[in-house]
């Protein structure tokens, strides 16, 4: 079924939820907000996004696997900037004197937490966007078939 | 047989956390580690230390960037279980 109000409007809105959402990710470390919350934001426009447009299977199994590739990337990418600090001779997830700090309040700053915020916002958008998808499709089975 | 060791397992979890609970400060308790003067120290030299002028992206991405790799672990432990429950055979 087709709605068109529902489409022009998820056109409309779909776009600028996105840039808000990576808004809030990439200006983690200097305005209120952050990781979990962007993640969610932009997890939320797939799911919208989902819900207005629906999909055939194949691009719908597509979709899926990207979701979990930044699931575990997302993680991986964390892990790998805390070995960073123990290549360097510091601990684990170490920031300062690992990574340059950079000037205070501008985008480029702050060392790894910019970058963690960034790799967990995805996470945190994958992970939102799996659930979804899993308690509306109702899981898989072995092969990875709906 | 499975069950009865799984059972044992997570009694045996259960009594570890009950234990680190039983260890934990009161609440309001002004002798607690909390409340000697970590807060200032955050405050004061986080923007220092991280780079970070939002206080609460350097505290849980710097200071207690291990605490955050855990809360990313139990996204992924969400996702295993829903997947878990929703198997198809």
């Amino acid at each position: 079924m087709h709605d068109m109000i529902l489409e022009m409007i998820a056109r409309l809105l779909i776009p600028m939820i996105q840039l808000f959402g990576m808004y809030v990710l990439f200006h983690g470390h200097l305005s209120p907000g952050g990781s979990f919350s962007g993640g969610t934001i932009i997890a939320a426009s797939l799911i919208f996004y989902s819900l207005v447009f629906r999909f055939s299977e194949r691009k719908h199994r597509l979709q899926h696997d990207t979701s979990l590739l930044f699931e575990g990337g997302g993680a991986l990418l964390y892990i790998v900037v805390g070995l960073v600090g123990i290549f360097f001779g510091y601990s684990f997830l170490t920031n300062r004197g690992v990574f340059p700090l950079g000037q205070a309040g501008r985008l480029w700053s702050s060392g790894m937490i910019a970058i963690i915020t960034v790799g967990l916002g995805g996470k945190v958008a994958g992970t939102i966007f799996t659930l979804f998808q899993e308690l509306l499709e109702g899981g898989t089975d072995t092969d990875g078939n709906h | 047989m499975r069950r009865i060791i799984s059972l044992i397992i997570l009694g045996g979890i259960l009594v570890l956390l009950v234990l680190a609970v039983a260890e934990m400060p009161a609440f309001g308790d002004e002798t607690a580690p909390a409340h000697q003067g970590i807060m200032q120290k955050y405050l004061a030299d986080s923007t220092v230390d991280t780079g970070a002028i939002n206080t609460i992206a350097a505290i849980i991405l710097d200071y207690r960037a291990y605490d955050t790799l855990g809360e990313a672990t139990v996204l992924f432990v969400a996702v295993v279980a829903v997947s878990a429950v929703f198997y198809k055979r």
